[in-house]
This record gives structure tokens, C-alpha cells and sequence, in this order.
């Protein structure tokens, strides 16, 4: 007997996808999410180029479809240790970490959060909120159950004795399960490179120079400041730069490829920093504007004639932090001139790098990776596998693609894995 | 109806969430004072499971033929509770839910008073339209076990395979007489280089062999109808008609090379398009004898020109065969005039360092000032204002090669008329969502792929290929689609088939057909999303929208703007 079962790792829009179209075909899907909850990078996005569509408010009921599906096991805090055996017959060994919350009787009501004294930055809002020691990443987040963050936890009792549903469970312990699926999707997206190590820009030393992922928090209502893009200082932003390619197409660290979502990100965190202060004034610094999708040209044009958004060709060589924390960016637009633009904010459009851990995990899967660490294809030109047979791949992790690439690419690859369980094309036994 | 009504109502605390501002016990007391409510009680969590067996047996003791739950959010719980419902025998549409989380204690936050005024106003309300819920049932009907695909280009047939290794038929429909679509007429494929000819062969082989693949060639749609799982498609084949049967249908159909007719002096000859380039090369001309300067025009129409878009494959493909010009003939000069260069991802920025290692010169114009084609005694010359250097550079040329956008083909409007998919503003099929649904169209049952949804690479037609054939499995492998049950349905009695709603329908569900009464308005379900659209613009007030019905609404209102004392 095959197992009509499919294994996805990486619960981000790639990796729910996958799941969502197999399961409809009727088929079980265990997915493994290394987090708290499923949604992956969109869940963290303001808005969504280019239709401004709100990220967490078109991705929630994708999110709640996924979880809720009767032929889907979502396993959050979880990650594949080992598998054995070949297509059609994988056993796959899942370590799930203890959340300290029972997960049957949480019903996400938040009572421990609010009594629970300890402050910890909140990872999801790019460390730039605190949360409490009992915790959701977010508020959509699916599953909605709180964690205890026992790293940090005194172990003070409060929580427990607040939980009306008797749900913590201070002495979790982690658990080994086993799975027999017979194919696999990996979708374990990207993470933004850290700019600390390209010192031209002053991350970290300078105030008011910050990420791109960090701006998209910034500015979302919901997140840390309520959707205002404010400095260090508190003071609101009159004048904002983006500047592309932070560490891509860059052959320093052995990473020229371009990650196709930035030119693209920044318009639109662009337009929406003019939508929130129509009076500030908002440039993108930039090299070739990767302006190809669906829509993309019409999306920059609206962002030049309406929004006034300045596009300026020119990388910038340096940036200097003045005395009252704006910063100098000196670029050249031309080959004898250099220019110096001021603003009170800067925004790196930082490279986007495989996830953590992803050559641990290809070591796992016995897959191979091509030299910019992303996962490597069987046959040029198909995109959906691996150099394993059975092991699919399907979002960024294989190469940089914006959300509606990823979806497709997801239910690209949930069609590869139909072909293994429906039409059992490379099962031997079958 | 002559049932008795015996309405259930349960309002939630949710710990402190909803308890801890609104006063849950006074609503419930309030709750059991309106008319047909026969029980009503509050619970620490409606949704533990010690809640969810509380309304069961309540639904069995008290005999309750409607239930109210008065909590969170129908968006997340809704589901929920209309299960329970069904587990206690009772038809999960007589449930009704009032969301007093998000609309009282979460935006009253700093008003008890008016926050649990509030809650009463809109359990009273609900409790109102719960008695005059009907029962609904979900429609299910049988699906065709096979599928059709339009267009036998790389996505198509990528497609076609796929459902078929997933086990289905699949009828491939081709208007040319051979598969291959675009690639038959290219020479090299970037990034690899390999011939376009032997990554086809390999290709179109696999699905001539598939046992489960039926080959249409030299065939055209002249009819599509139906809807999910239930289509027939009529074919002109070769001269003779075909009907066939089909329960998805998806649209491969590609798109063309753009004629710059008019621009650039193009003549098809000395200033030809890459297309016409790739031909040449191809038909063993790569060395272009007698050619010393060759210089590409990117944009050439796009990005504002003639159309607004960016083509997205033409960077790449100039690239290209500029680099295989040069890399054949080391001697020949090659320009590529560009704005923005599209060589994104993660191997094209390394092809592009390629080709500039072997020789190809860029030259960057800004796209206010789009370089000029001057033609004089037989010679040309391409004027290209040099954004770096601010100055005209015009260079000679024997060859201009126009890099001009992928267009919809002229036939696909009629294809999108027959299919009632649309067609966006930028004239390629549009998709369900753009974010969301990018292979799916609106319409149940129908989807796309490929370069007919907008120009995109080889690897990315593949991948939305496989994609198609995902979401077109579903059906097929279900064996059935289920609608919803809240649909809309029309009075024949009051109709007068006037097609208001026929128009404004977004997914094709209601037509108006002629009766023995004459012309009325018919939906289908299956087609039907609830949206409500139809119901709303019907002038006659002849389609009733199913679980929201007029009569339940305007009692809902009604109920609102009485106050306490007159109902009670
Ligand atoms: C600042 C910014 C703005 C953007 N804006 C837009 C936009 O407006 N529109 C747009 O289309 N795109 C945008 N993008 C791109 C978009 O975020 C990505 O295309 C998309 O999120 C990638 O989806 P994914 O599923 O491949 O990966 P992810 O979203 O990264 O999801 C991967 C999931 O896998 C999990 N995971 C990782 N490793 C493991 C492991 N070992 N085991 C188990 N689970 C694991 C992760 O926790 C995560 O949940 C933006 C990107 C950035 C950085
Ligand atoms: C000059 C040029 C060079 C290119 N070079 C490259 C390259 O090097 N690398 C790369 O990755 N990409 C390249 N591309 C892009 C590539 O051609 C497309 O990605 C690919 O062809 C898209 O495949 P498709 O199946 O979607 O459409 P198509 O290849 O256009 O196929 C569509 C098929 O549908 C058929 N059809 C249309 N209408 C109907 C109808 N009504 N009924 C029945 N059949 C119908 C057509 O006859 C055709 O066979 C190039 C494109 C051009 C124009
Ligand atoms: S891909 Fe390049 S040539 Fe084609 S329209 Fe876009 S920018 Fe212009
Ligand atoms: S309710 Fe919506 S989907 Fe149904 S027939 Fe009316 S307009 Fe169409």
C-alpha cells in the first residue's frame, strides 16, 4: 500500500498552498511549521504590491482553510529530524517542542499574557515590540495557542493560576513523532540578511537607518507603533530614502543574484509612507528597477505621478549620521558628479537569504543545494524538484519569487506530489 | 412555517475578553425575556468543548429548533458552532451568530455601559432574524472525470501531462497543426543555451506517448457550455465537429510577438524584431555575414510606448542572442540600448555578467528620451541619448533588433467570451486574484496558465503549468463539487427577465432563458458563490437571497430601532 500521504515543511504562502491543493484532492498533508504559527513571511507584511491589498487580511482565512482542513495536521514548533526510505514510502522522524500550553484546552483568550510579568522583544515584530513571556507571535496568529517562552520564564506561577481552562504546563517535554508519506515539499522561504556587516550604511550604529522588513512593521496598524513611521528620537518622518540591493547583486559575499521583490517592496513602502504623511518626501535609490510582473510598471508609474515617489539611479558609497541623527547619502548619478542626499530615515532594501538552518535540513532530505544555498533542481527549466526523487520544492527557498509566484510554485509542486500519490507515477510497487 | 420556535441563546465570556466589559449575566437575563427564546445561558468559553456540549444538550432538552450564540467572531468560529448544531440533529443554517466580541467589548472597551447595551441590541436582533431561518442544503453534482486543456505551448503541455500522471484524461487542443507554441520558432534558450528544438523533442514526446493525453491538432473552440464538472466543449477538428465532455478547462493559449508596424523604421529586414532575429539564427545565419554592428532596442513599444507593461523577457532574451551573436562571431559589435534591465532572479544577473564579459555593450537611455532610428541611403544610424554620460551617441548599425513585448493573440477575446472568463486591462486573461488565485479564473471549474495570463520565462510557464493542473485535479479527484448552500434563487412568478442580474452576476451563475412564461432569470447553484450581488440590483425584488432573505433583514433592522420596552 502507498502511502497517500504528503509530508510539507514550511508553513509560509508556498507551503500552505501545497497542503491546501492536496488536501482538497483529498489527500492527508502533514505540515511541519518551525514556528508558533503558519503564515510565514506575508503574515508580517503591511500591505501587498501591487494591489495594496492588506497582507494579514487576505492571508488569515488562507491560514484558518489550512489549519482547519479535515486532511491537514499542522505541527507548529516542529522540525524534521530524519527521514529513511524513498518516493512513495518515506518515514519521517518530526522533533515538536513543547509549547507549555496544553494544546486541547488553550482557547487562545490571552489571560496568561496579560498577567505574565516578563518583557521579551517580539521576533515577529522584527524585535521591535515587547511581548509577554506567555505568548502569540501575532494576533491572527493560527494556531491560536499561547507559548510559554520557557528560556526566559521565572516560573512565577501567575499564568497558571490565572488559566480558567487549566492549560499550562510548565514541564512539557519535547516529543519525537513518526510520519510514512510518500513525497515531500519543501518550502522553508527566506530569511533578510543581517546589513550589521556591510558598513557603508550603518546599520546599528546609526539611529534611523533600518530594515525594509522592519519598516513593513513600522507601518502597519497593527503593528508596534500603531502604523507610524517614527524615528528613534519619536519624532515622525518628513523625509525617507530606500536604497536597493543592500548586500544583493553583490559579489562581496558571494551573492549576485537579484531577489526580485525589493524594487517592487520598497515602491510600495514608498506610496504607503505617502499615504500615511502625504506632506513627507520619499526617494528610492536604486540601480535597474526590476519592474516585471503583472502590473509592476503601472504600480511605479502611480508611485512617480501620484504619489510623487523620486526614483534616483545611484548607489550609494556611503551614508554619514549628522548630529541630529539624519543621515548623508552620498551617491553618483552621474560619472563626474557625486551628490549628497539628507533625509531623516533610511531604509535598506536588504538582501533575502535562505532560511536558517536550510543546509542542516538538506542534509536530512539527502538533497543537494546550489551555491547560493538555495535548494538545487533535478532538470533546469522545472522548478518543482529536488535532486532527490519524491522531494519537491516550492517557494523561495528554490529561487527569490514574489507571493503570487509562490503560490503557484505551491501548487506547482502539490501536483508533482499528486502525480507520486494519485497517479503513483514513480511508486515501483505500484 | 407552523413549527413551534424554541430559540436557544448562548453568550460567551471568553474569559475576561467579552466578561470583563460587557455584563454577561444581564444580557443573558435580557436574552430570556424576548419573544421565542426558551432558553438562554452563558458560558466561561461557548467554544471549549464544555460549551459546545452544553448547546448540544441544551439543543435536546429544551427542544431548540434555532440557536444563537452571542461570542467572538463568525470568521473563525462560525464553522464551529454550525457543526455542533449538526451534531445535535439540527440543520446547521438555523444558527445564527452575533459577534459581541469585536463590535462590543473590543470597541467599548472604556464603556461598560454601552457595551453591554449594545450586545443586548444586537442579541435582540439576532434572535430576530434567527426566527425566520430556513433550512439549507449544500448541492453537490457529479464531475467528468477528464479535462480539456486549450494550447499545446510548454504550459499547456506541461499541464496536460501532469493531470494525466495524476491519473485523469485530458484532451490537449491545438490550433496549429503541432505542439511547441512560441519555442517551435526560437533557436537558443537562455539560461542554458540549449537548442529550443531538443528541449522540445524530449518534451513533446512524453506526452505523445501518454496513453492518457488525447491529442486535438489543427483544432478549434467553437463553443464552450456548462459549468464546473459538467462542461462540453465543440471542436473544429480538422473540418469535422467534436463534442466533448470535460469537468475543467484550462487555458494555455500563450501570446505573441507585438508588430512594431510604424516604429523604429522597422522593416522586417534591416530592422527586424528578436523574434524575427531568433528565426535567422536559427536557419544557421549565427554568424550574420557581412554584419558589423548590431544594436538592440529594448522597450521597443513597451513600458509606455504602445503598451503600458513591461514584457519581462525581453532584457533576458536581448541578452541572449546578443551574447550568442558575439560568442559566434567575436568580431561583430553589439549595442543593447536599454532603461531598466529585468535580469532578475537568481541566475539571470549572472547571464547578464556574462554577456557583458563577452563583449556586449550597454548603453543606458532614460525612457523620456527613447533612442531614434535614422535611416539615410541605405544606412542606419541609432541615436541613443546616454543617461550616464548625458550626451547622443549615435551609433551605425547594419542590423537593429527591436526588443519588442509579448501581446495577447487576436483571438483570445473571442475564446474569453465563450468561456465568460475576462480579459484585463493589459488584454491577457485575468485571474481570480491577483495576489491570491494566480491560475484560476473567477469561474469555478476554469484556469490558466502560461504567457496567456502575461509574459513570463520558460520556468515560470512550467511552474504555473504544473500549478493549473493542481488546482484542476481537485475537482476531478473529488468526484464531486459542492456548492454553497446560500445562494440566491428566482421568483419565475415576479421575474420579468429584464438581465440585470445576469449582468452584474461576477461568476456567470444566473441567465435569463426563455420559459414557457416567457424570459426569466434561472440560477445555476452550483455557479452561485452567495455573494448577493444579483439579489441586490433585482428591481422586482424576484430573486431571494438565501439566508439572507429580505424578511430575515428587515426584521434583523426592524428589531434594531425598537427600543426595550416595547418588546419586552
Ligand atoms: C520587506 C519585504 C516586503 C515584501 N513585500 C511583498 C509584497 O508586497 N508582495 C509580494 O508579492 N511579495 C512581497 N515580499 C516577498 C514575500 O514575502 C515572499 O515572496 C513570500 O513570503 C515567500 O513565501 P514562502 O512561503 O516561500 O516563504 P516564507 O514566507 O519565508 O515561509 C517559510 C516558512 O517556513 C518556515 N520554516 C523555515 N525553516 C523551517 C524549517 N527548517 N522547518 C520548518 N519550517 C521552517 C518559516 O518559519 C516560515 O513560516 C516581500 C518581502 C520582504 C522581505
Ligand atoms: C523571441 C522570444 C524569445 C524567447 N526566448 C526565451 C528563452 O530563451 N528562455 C525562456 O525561458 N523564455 C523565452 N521566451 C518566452 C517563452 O517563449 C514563453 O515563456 C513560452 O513560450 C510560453 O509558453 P506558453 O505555453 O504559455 O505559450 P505559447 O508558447 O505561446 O503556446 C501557446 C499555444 O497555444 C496555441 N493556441 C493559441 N490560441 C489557441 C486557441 N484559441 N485554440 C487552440 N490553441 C491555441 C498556440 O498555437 C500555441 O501552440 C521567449 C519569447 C520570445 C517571444
Ligand atoms: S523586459 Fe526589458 S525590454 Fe522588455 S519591456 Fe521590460 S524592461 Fe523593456
Ligand atoms: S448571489 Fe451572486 S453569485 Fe449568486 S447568482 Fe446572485 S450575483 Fe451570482
Amino acid at each position: 500500500m502507498k502511502d497517500r500521504a504528503v509530508l510539507v515543511i514550511g508553513g509560509g504562502v508556498a507551503g500552505m498552498q501545497a497542503a491546501f491543493d492536496l488536501a482538497e484532492a483529498g489527500i492527508k498533508v502533514c505540515l511541519v511549521e518551525r514556528t508558533l504559527s503558519i503564515g510565514g513571511r506575508m503574515a508580517q507584511l503591511d500591505k501587498t504590491f501591487p494591489t495594496n491589498d492588506c497582507a494579514i487580511c487576505i492571508l488569515a482565512p488562507k491560514m484558518m482553510d489550512c489549519y482547519r482542513h479535515e486532511n491537514i495536521e499542522v505541527l507548529t514548533l516542529s522540525e524534521v529530524t530524519a527521514i529513511e526510505g524513498e518516493i512513495g514510502s518515506f518515514k519521517v522522524k518530526i522533533r515538536r517542542k513543547p509549547r507549555f500550553v496544553d494544546e486541547a484546552k488553550c482557547n487562545g483568550c490571552g489571560d496568561c499574557a496579560r498577567v505574565c510579568p516578563m518583557g521579551i522583544l517580539n521576533k515577529f515584530d522584527m524585535d521591535l515590540r515587547v511581548r509577554s513571556g506567555a505568548y502569540i507571535p501575532f494576533m491572527q496568529a493560527v494556531p491560536l495557542i499561547y507559548a510559554l517562552d520557557r528560556d526566559k520564564c521565572m516560573r512565577c506561577g501567575l499564568c497558571e493560576a490565572v488559566c480558567g481552562k487549566d492549560a499550562i504546563r510548565y514541564d512539557q517535554k519535547p516529543e519525537i513523532v513518526e510520519r510514512n508519506v510518500s513525497a515531500i515539499i519543501v518550502a522553508i522561504g527566506f530569511d533578510p540578511l543581517d546589513p550589521s556587516g556591510l558598513t557603508e550604511y550603518g546599520y546599528g550604529r546609526y539611529d534611523n537607518v533600518i530594515t525594509a522588513l522592519e519598516f513593513e512593521r513600522l507601518i502597519c496598524a497593527a503593528g508596534p507603533t500603531g502604523g507610524h513611521v517614527i524615528r528613534k528620537d519619536g519624532k515622525e518622518v518628513k523625509r525617507i530614502a530606500w536604497i536597493q540591493c543592500v548586500g544583493a547583486r553583490d559579489t562581496r559575499d558571494n551573492r549576485p543574484y537579484c531577489c526580485s521583490v525589493c524594487c517592487m517592496h520598497a515602491t510600495k513602502e514608498a506610496i504607503l509612507t505617502k499615504e500615511h504623511y502625504p506632506e513627507a518626501a520619499t526617494f528610492v535609490l536604486y540601480t535597474d528597477l526590476r519592474c516585471f510582473g503583472k502590473g509592476f510598471q503601472e504600480y511605479v508609474n502611480r508611485a512617480e505621478d501620484d504619489y510623487e515617489v523620486k526614483y534616483i539611479r545611484g548607489k550609494p558609497g556611503e551614508i554619514r549620521e549628522k548630529e541630529n541623527k539624519n543621515l548623508e547619502i552620498f551617491y553618483s548619478p552621474s560619472s563626474d558628479r557625486v551628490e549628497k542626499l539628507e533625509v531623516d530615515m533610511v531604509v535598506l532594501s536588504t538582501a533575502l537569504i535562505p532560511s536558517e538552518g536550510v543546509e542542516a535540513l538538506a542534509e536530512i532530505l539527502g538533497t543537494e543545494l546550489d551555491k547560493y544555498k538555495f535548494f538545487k533542481l533535478k532538470d533546469s527549466y522545472n522548478p518543482t524538484e529536488t535532486t532527490r526523487a519524491g522531494i519537491f520544492v516550492a517557494g523561495y527557498c528554490q529561487a527569490p519569487r514574489d507571493i503570487p509566484e509562490c503560490i503557484a510554485h505551491g501548487s506547482a509542486t502539490a501536483s508533482r506530489a499528486m502525480e507520486v500519490v494519485l497517479g503513483g507515477s514513480y511508486d515501483r510497487r505500484a | 412555517m407552523t413549527e413551534e420556535l424554541r430559540i436557544g441563546v448562548f453568550i460567551c465570556h471568553c474569559g475576561i475578553n467579552i466578561g470583563g466589559v460587557v455584563d454577561v449575566p444581564a444580557v443573558v437575563e435580557y436574552a430570556s425575556t424576548l419573544e421565542n427564546v426558551v432558553h438562554a445561558e452563558r458560558n466561561l468559553y461557548t467554544c471549549s468543548s464544555d460549551g459546545l456540549e452544553s448547546i448540544k444538550s441544551a439543543i435536546n432538552e429544551y427542544e431548540l429548533n434555532r440557536v444563537v450564540v452571542a461570542s467572538c467572531t463568525p470568521r473563525t468560529h462560525e464553522p464551529l458552532f454550525r457543526a455542533t448544531c449538526e451534531e445535535a440533529g439540527l440543520n446547521r443554517y438555523l444558527f445564527e451568530f452575533v459577534n459581541i466580541r469585536d463590535q462590543c467589548s473590543w470597541v467599548h472597551m472604556h464603556e461598560l455601559e454601552k457595551a453591554t447595551e449594545k450586545a443586548k441590541d444586537l442579541v435582540r436582533m439576532g434572535v430576530a432574524k434567527a426566527a425566520l431561518l430556513e433550512p439549507l442544503e449544500e448541492l453537490t453534482s457529479e464531475v467528468t472525470p477528464s479535462a480539456v486543456v486549450i494550447g499545446a505551448g510548454i504550459s499547456g503541455m506541461t499541464a496536460a501531462l501532469s493531470i494525466a500522471k495524476n491519473g485523469f484524461h485530458v484532451h490537449l487542443i491545438e490550433k496549429k497543426r503541432e505542439m511547441g507554441g512560441m519555442l517551435r520558432r526560437l533557436y537558443k534558450l537562455y539560461p542554458t543555451e540549449e537548442l529550443a528544438a531538443e528541449f522540445l523533442e524530449q518534451r513533446i514526446k512524453a506526452v505523445e506517448e501518454h496513453e492518457r493525453v488525447e491529442l486535438h491538432l489543427s483544432a478549434s473552440i467553437k463553443a464552450v457550455e456548462g459549468y464546473v464538472g459538467k462542461f462540453k466543449v465543440i471542436l473544429d477538428e480538422n473540418g469535422a465537429e467534436k463534442s466533448i465532455d470535460t469537468g475543467v478547462i484550462i487555458v494555455a493559449t500563450g501570446a505573441k510577438e507585438f508588430e512594431p508596424e510604424g516604429l523604429y523604421e522597422y522593416d522586417g529586414e534591416k530592422v527586424i524584431t528578436q523574434l524575427q532575429l531568433e528565426e535567422k539564427l536559427k536557419r544557421g545565419d549565427s554568424k550574420l555575414d557581412g554584419i558589423e554592428n548590431v544594436v538592440m532596442i529594448q522597450c521597443a513599444g513597451a513600458r509606455g510606448e504602445v503598451v503600458g507593461y513591461c514584457s519581462k523577457i525581453c532584457c533576458m532574451n536581448a541578452i541572449k542572442n546578443a551574447k550568442l551573436i558575439k560568442e559566434a562571431n567575436p568580431d561583430i559589435n553589439v549595442f543593447i540600448a536599454h532603461n531598466e534591465l529585468q535580469a532578475y532572479g537568481e541566475e539571470y544577473e549572472l547571464y547578464y555578467r556574462d554577456a557583458k564579459k563577452a563583449g556586449v555593450r550597454f548603453l543606458r537611455f532614460p525612457l523620456e528620451r527613447r533612442p531614434k532610428v535614422i535611416k539615410s541611403e541605405g544606412k542606419l544610424v541609432v541615436d541613443v541619448f546616454h543617461e550616464r554620460l548625458q550626451m547622443n551617441i549615435p551609433l551605425e548599425a547594419d542590423l537593429v533588433v527591436l526588443s519588442v513585448p509579448l501581446v495577447q493573440n487576436p483571438d483570445a477575446e473571442k475564446l474569453s467570451k465563450m468561456l465568460k472568463v475576462p480579459l484585463g486591462q493589459d488584454k491577457f486573461f485575468f485571474e481570480a486574484h491577483v495576489k491570491l488565485r494566480p491560475v484560476d479564473f473567477a469561474t469555478d471549474g476554469i484556469f490558466l496558465c502560461g504567457t496567456a495570463q502575461g509574459p513570463k520565462d520558460i520556468e515560470e510557464s512550467i511552474s504555473q503549468g504544473y500549478a493549473a493542473a493542481s488546482r484542476a485535479t481537485i475537482p476531478l479527484a473529488k468526484g464531486y463539487v459542492s456548492s454553497e448552500a446560500i445562494i440566491s434563487s428566482v421568483d419565475e412568478a415576479i421575474c420579468v427577465g429584464c438581465g440585470i442580474c445576469e449582468s452584474v452576476c461576477p461568476y456567470g451563475a444566473v441567465e435569463v432563458v426563455e420559459t414557457e412564461e416567457g424570459r426569466r432569470a434561472k440560477v445555476t447553484g452550483v455557479k452561485c458563490k452567495g455573494c448577493g450581488t444579483c439579489g441586490s440590483s433585482c428591481i422586482k425584488r424576484a430573486i431571494k437571497m438565501h439566508h439572507f432573505t429580505d424578511e430575515q433583514l428587515i426584521a434583523q433592522e426592524r428589531t434594531a430601532l425598537v427600543t426595550e420596552e416595547v418588546v419586552s
